[in-house]
């Protein structure tokens, strides 16, 4: 009967150790879980025992919610043994010790395998159109407004003899929006160079501001004319985000600028940009990838690159081949990508039922960690 | 070689870099930390040429009296007393550069972002006024969302906070996931055409 007793009223174990080294990590951790127990308890203390060690220390203690610890406090290639304990207040139940478990870092993330299947398929589609286009090939682009405007917004400047200004975003030289917005930075360099109008482009980083001088000087020698080039209108303001705002605005108010271009990553001093020019009365040509400063230039600028239409002006601008062709490549991407999604959105209805589970694997392929 | 230097570099870098964000091992994260503070050396750098880029800005336009060159004056005596501020005091919570800083710095980027306020408001008005069959529909979507955002909103009809939910968590959503999937897009072309050699705007040409 004492026994009967005992077996009803005393903390059971937990069960399902598992313990194992941490995957697609740097080392120095071990991942430990078990089942979470049916009855109420307090916490679970999670105890470590290295080899050559005598008696097990506690390495962590969890919420009763909890059923997984990370030990990153282990030394790589040493062997570890694990033991959990499941506490309701002065009662303890000891799980069963764990197998030799030893940590190590690996040298490849299997978790991000999709991301890498993704990227080698879209670069294989850019480099076939690309190699197309090397051939000669006649790819079409479609007419890109904003685009088109350059020409026009450069001829408007140059007949009105006012200067025109490029920003090229306030992000640093790490944003690819930025480096996408050096190279237009040069197309429109080679037409102020041909027409001989003044390009005023003040920067906000100091490494953006370096390579804008370079690319203005490099398309300005390109075109033959070197002596038209000056230096002293492409300058570094400030890195202070409302000091640069405040700066660009009186630049624009004085100035007057018959053409303002917003290119690269912006933040919430896009809108006091675009709005201070649209009061100056130039014509506004904006780029950005940045989702939630877009309804802002839609707003406040006669013409508006949205997201890719940025990546895509340098080759638009110049029609190069080479570079029209991944243009080709790009939208091909965006093909692949709406048919996984259709057959992705598919797949989730289906493998609801029971004998489509099978869809939850391919569906698992696809969500990024 | 002028051109052949930084765009074999850039194809190096930009190859190892790419490889490192499938690798977890330290070694990997020990490149990146080097790759991070070697970008922090050169932007010192860079840093002092920005310096130099505003101070002979400024100096030329006083030297010359053009247009409003008080402005530049101030400009000036504001950078080299600032600099000289944290030279000689230090730069510590609190010394006198902080308190240049938290009551003139702050002060003044806080009204630069507060008139933002004024400029949505114009902005609001001219993007709402109902010229299109689009316009119209911008309108009355937006009404439903800033409606349903407010309790008033709720006051009139507990349905239209649901209302703007929706319009912002399905159709929105959708435009905005549109958007980022082609800027995903564009970012591996352009960094696959640069690591490549292939768009060489950044060098300021093509050939």
């Amino acid at each position: 009967m004492v026994y009967l007793l005992l077996f009803f009223f005393t903390l059971a174990p937990p069960t399902s150790l598992c313990v194992f080294d941490t995957p697609n990590d740097a080392g120095k951790s071990i991942t430990i879980s078990w089942q979470k127990l049916e009855e109420e308890v307090s916490c679970y203390e999670v105890w470590r025992r290295g080899e050559g060690e005598t008696d097990f220390q506690l390495c962590g203690i969890l919420p009763a919610t909890e059923c997984q610890f990370v030990d990153d406090k282990v030394i790589d290639g040493k062997v570890y043994y694990y033991k959990v304990v499941a506490v309701k207040g002065e009662e303890r139940a000891e799980s069963e010790i764990s197998n030799p478990v030893k940590s190590s870092p690996q040298w490849f993330a299997t978790n991000r395998i999709n991301v890498l299947v993704g990227v080698i398929f879209f670069s294989a589609l850019l480099l076939y159109f690309i190699y197309h286009a090397r051939k000669g090939k006649k790819l079409f682009i479609r007419r890109i407004s904003g685009l088109d405007a350059v020409e026009e917004a450069v001829g408007r400047a140059t007949e009105m003899g006012k200067p025109i200004l490029y920003i090229p975003g306030l992000g640093s030289i790490a944003d690819i929006a930025t480096i996408a917005s050096l190279n237009i930075l040069g197309e429109v360099a080679k037409k102020t160079a041909q027409y001989e109008t003044t390009l005023l482009v003040p920067n906000r980083d100091p490494i953006v501001y370096t390579v804008a001088y370079e690319v203005c000087k490099e398309a300005y020698t390109n075109v033959g004319r070197p002596d038209a080039f000056k230096g002293e209108n492409i300058f570094f303001i400030t890195d202070a985000q409302f000091a640069y705002a405040a700066a660009v605005d009186g630049i624009m108010v004085r100035e007057k600028p018959a053409t303002n271009f917003f290119m690269g990553m912006f933040w919430a001093e896009s809108l006091i940009l675009a709005e201070t020019g649209a009061t100056t009365g130039a014509i506004q040509i904006a780029g950005t990838d940045a989702v939630h400063q877009l309804p802002f230039f839609i707003t406040a600028c006669d013409y508006t690159l949205i997201g890719e239409e940025l990546y895509a002006a340098s080759a638009y601008l110049s029609k190069e081949p080479l570079l029209v062709g991944s243009l080709k490549g790009q939208d091909y991407g965006k093909l692949v990508i709406l048919f996984l999604l259709l057959v992705g959105s598919c797949f989730l209805l289906l493998s609801a039922l029971p004998q489509f589970r099978f869809f939850q694997v391919i569906i698992r392929f696809f969500s990024v960690s | 070689m002028a051109r052949t230097l930084p765009l074999a570099l850039c194809f190096i870098m930009g190859v190892l870099m790419a490889c490192q964000f499938f690798i977890p091992h330290p070694l990997s994260q020990s490149f990146l930390d080097l790759i991070i503070k070697w970008v922090r050396i050169i932007s010192a750098f860079a840093l002092a040429l920005g310096v130099r880029s505003v101070t002979l800005r400024h100096y030329e336009r006083i030297k010359r009296r053009k247009g409003e060159w008080g402005f530049s004056v101030v400009t000036i005596v504001s950078l080299l007393a600032t600099a000289l501020i944290g030279l000689i005091w230090g730069v510590g919570a609190k010394s006198y550069l902080r308190l240049i800083f938290s009551n003139i710095m702050v002060p003044l980027g806080a009204t630069m972002f507060s008139i933002l306020a004024f400029y949505m408001a114009s902005a609001a008005y001219r993007a709402f006024r109902a010229r299109t069959k689009e316009a119209t529909l911008l309108l009355i979507a937006s009404f439903i969302v800033m409606l349903g955002m407010v309790p008033i909103g709720t006051a009139i009809s507990p349905r239209l906070s649901d209302l703007a939910e929706w319009l912002l968590s399905v159709p929105n959503m959708a435009a905005k996931r549109g958007i980022m999937f082609g800027v995903a897009l564009g970012v591996i072309a352009t960094s696959l055409k640069i690591i490549l050699g292939i768009e060489r705007g950044w060098l300021g040409g093509r050939r």
